[in-house]
């Protein structure tokens, strides 16, 4: 079985390449890249005027499976991110049962066995429960296949229980993710702390209440050596702490989601639930230094924080509804429109972020498009242009900020392993 | 006038302009002199059902917004919910929805989530008028004491306007800014420091801790109640003290303006924000304020079915 894509701008970081190339597939692997290959494929894709790139790796996806299919499945949320252009997810662990346990990781890697359509990832959970009492044992949980881990949603507070979190995955060579937030300090906030939650009569979440906890997360990770990730960073204070510890040569990288960079707190003034996450909107200053330390590689990856909800959780009183919103479909054409079209980001940048840098962090052999690399490949009309409709979703929640927005670039084809898994207007 | 009213809700003053506003009032001064005649009833509403859905117990405002409508001939249903039996029960929506397959023109609505009475509005065709939504906004009761400090002090522009009390958990005292600042009265916020809420002063009002200071030159305070028993935080000062740096006694108000005007949403706590000599000395306009209450609700009510008509209307054309 073999692909052709003839005539695209290939754009691989990876390999430091991006003009126009033939691609050739043979059963799951990329075989060549040159220039004018010709031969009678099975399939050949003509992708004149598009962008061929590594298929996305989104390092923050909630499934939601096992324990709440109703938001989400591993075969819905994996067609989804196929839609999206995304080939390869890492699941969040805060599923019921959580990833605390080999009995856990067992179940979902048969699920993901039978229904994934894309390449699926576990982070397994820091604590057990989550709950930020007692370490899971990270050996038994890596002999599982877990790549990462984290307790997601939930901070580990005690300072003593993280740096023991920090040894044993340093001893396992195994990434931290750390999603900063005190609790105390952000208590029962909904929106930014400040002005519009003042108009709003919205309990407010500070940036304190993320940054300090950064801050703390980086210098713990420091002492033990062990490498870090900050999950979804949203405001400038938390940016400039990473950078700092960027500089001095620690072991940290990061990720901001495509919300924090293309809105802010004004767009939660009509109360539409739809933008209300965690950490939440920030201010308008916030959102441009997160674009400018997208442009200066303070930011390493764009991910997606792909949070289901049922419509029953969401399309009620703001202060009741949950938080999070869904990423995966739209998360390359919202960078596109707002990176892209605006020259924050050329393409070999993007793809970095949202594929080979990723990919990098995790320590997993993909985002790249050279020669015996997985056949993971995304092949995006960057012209295009269309509005975000709820219809479209293929996840089964649609709980978007981008509603009704029109964004600019769509996916054309996605490639996982080798198969068109993704043809504009269809799921295979 | 030359503005006329085209919204089919009343969900707070933050988006209304200075006109709207202004029609609301002279509208209200119309309808005041219904409540003095004998037969205290105006067709207005005649036909028309209201009902009033109330999340949160309220005596004052749901009755109000009761002789309100009946006055205007509408018919009344009230419905009272349990907040606690709203997380197992039935979505907003949906019971907004049921609401309106009853036939219903207008909805009143206290709830309490900030944001709540715009997110039912979203999803009905009926009027929503909001009657008051967590700590957000309480727009008929900043009108009701807008009106009655109009109609005390003839305008509003250039007026020196006081709240004093929990500004941060205040849904009065937000409508009342936003409301007084659109009118060009200058406006003064004075509360213990945990109890102004962050940037307010970004709102177009001055922030001080010091009663005296917030009294000196104001034509009128408007006094919040101190909800101590929906403290939560545990930040709230005691009561003794509280009346002690921030209640309006005598002594305090010699120091004002002679003519001051003394306000309260009610219900008052009597020793705790203000003394009973002020409550019902010569400066108190609390029970005029509840008077005025009945105009300004007739008048809201009357302009969201006014323009509702000329939407549906417009619909089916």
């Amino acid at each position: 079985m073999k692909i052709l894509i003839k005539n695209g701008r290939v754009v691989d970081p990876a390999n430091k390449l991006d003009g126009i190339s033939d691609i050739l597939v043979e059963n799951s692997q990329i075989i060549r890249v040159e220039k004018d290959i010709r031969l009678n494929a099975d399939t050949t894709i003509d992708a004149t005027g598009k962008i061929v790139m590594p298929g996305l790796v989104d390092m923050h996806v909630h499934l939601r499976e096992p324990g709440r299919e109703d938001k989400e499945t591993i075969c819905s949320g994996t067609k989804a991110a196929l839609k999206g252009g995304v080939t390869t997810v890492l699941a969040m662990p805060n599923t019921c049962p959580a990833m605390d346990s080999p009995e856990a990781l067992r179940l979902l890697k048969g699920i993901i066995k039978k229904s994934a359509k894309a390449n699926v990832f576990i982070c397994g959970a820091i604590t057990k429960g989550r709950l930020g009492q007692e370490l899971v044992d990270l050996a038994k949980l890596k002999k599982e296949g877990v790549v990462a881990i984290s307790d997601d949603g939930a901070s580990v507070d005690s300072d003593k229980l993280f740096l023991e979190a920090l040894k044993q995955a340093h001893k396992q060579k195994v990434l931290v993710i750390s999603h900063c937030e005190d609790k105390f300090l952000s208590s029962s906030g909904v929106v930014n702390r400040g002005l519009i939650a003042t108009r709003m009569g919205l309990r407010g979440i500070s940036k304190e209440s993320e940054y300090k906890r950064v801050a703390r997360d980086i210098e713990l990770a420091a002492k033990t050596h062990t490498s870090i990730h900050i999950a979804h960073v949203s405001c400038k204070e938390s940016l400039e702490i990473i950078a700092k510890a960027k500089k001095k040569g620690i072991k940290v990288t990061c990720e901001t989601a495509p919300h924090y960079f293309a809105l802010h707190e004004e767009a939660v003034l009509g109360f539409d639930p739809n933008f209300k996450m965690n950490p939440p909107l920030r201010g308008r200053d916030d959102m441009l230094a997160l674009r400018e330390g997208l442009a200066d590689t303070t930011i390493d990856a764009i991910a997606s924080d792909h949070a289901p909800h049922t419509e029953n959780e969401k399309e009620i009183e703001f202060e009741r509804a949950e938080f999070g919103v869904t990423g995966l479909e739209t998360e390359l054409a919202v960078a596109i429109t707002e990176l892209i079209e605006t020259g924050i980001l050329e393409w070999p940048e993007l793809a970095g972020k949202m594929s080979l840098n990723p990919a990098r962090i995790l320590g997993l052999n993909k985002g790249t498009l050279g020669i015996g690399a997985d056949a993971d490949i995304v092949i995006v009309d960057p012209a295009a242009e269309w509005i975000v409709e709820k219809e479209q979703f293929l996840s089964k929640s649609k709980n978007c900020a981008f509603i009704a927005k029109k964004l600019k670039g769509s996916v054309e084809y996605t490639l996982c392993s080798g198969k068109i898994a993704y043809k504009a207007g269809s799921v295979r | 006038m030359p503005v006329a009213w085209t919204r089919k809700d009343l969900l707070g003053l933050e988006d209304l302009s200075r006109e709207e506003i202004e029609l609301i009032l002279a509208t209200a001064e119309s309808f005041k002199e219904v409540s003095s005649r004998e037969i205290k009833k105006v067709p207005a509403l005649r036909g028309k059902t209201v009902v009033n859905l109330f999340y949160e117990p309220s005596t004052r405002t749901r009755v109000s917004f009761e002789v309100a409508a009946k006055r205007l001939s509408a018919d009344v249903i009230n419905i009272a919910t349990e907040t606690s039996s709203v997380k197992k029960g039935e979505t907003l929506i949906d019971t907004g929805r049921n609401i309106e397959a009853l036939k219903v023109d207008i909805i009143v609505m206290r709830h309490n989530y900030s944001g709540a009475a715009i997110m039912l509005a979203r999803h009905v065709h009926a009027s929503v008028v909001n009657a008051g939504d967590g700590w957000h906004e309480h727009p008929t009761q900043a009108l009701l004491d807008i009106f009655t400090l109009k109609e005390k002090l003839g305008r509003i522009s250039g007026l020196v306007v006081s709240i004093v009390g929990d500004i941060a958990h205040s849904r009065v005292a937000r409508s009342n800014i936003w409301g007084l600042t659109k009118l060009g009265a200058s406006v003064t916020v004075c509360a213990p420091p945990v109890l102004i809420p962050p940037e307010i002063e970004k709102m177009g009002v001055k922030v001080t801790h010091d009663i005296d200071e917030a009294l000196a030159n104001a034509d009128a305070v408007n006094v919040l109640r101190m909800q101590f028993e929906r403290d939560e935080s545990g930040a709230f000062p005691q009561q003794l003290e509280y009346f002690k740096k921030f209640g309006i006694t005598e002594d305090r108000l010699k120091k004002a303006k002679k003519d001051i005007i003394v306000m309260h949403p009610g219900p008052i706590n009597r020793g705790i924000e203000m003394s009973s000599e002020v409550a019902d000395g010569a400066n108190s306009v609390i029970l005029e304020q509840v008077t005025n209450g009945i105009a300004v609700r007739m008048a809201v009510l009357f302009l969201v079915a006014q323009a509702n008509e000329h939407i549906k209307h417009e619909d089916t054309d």
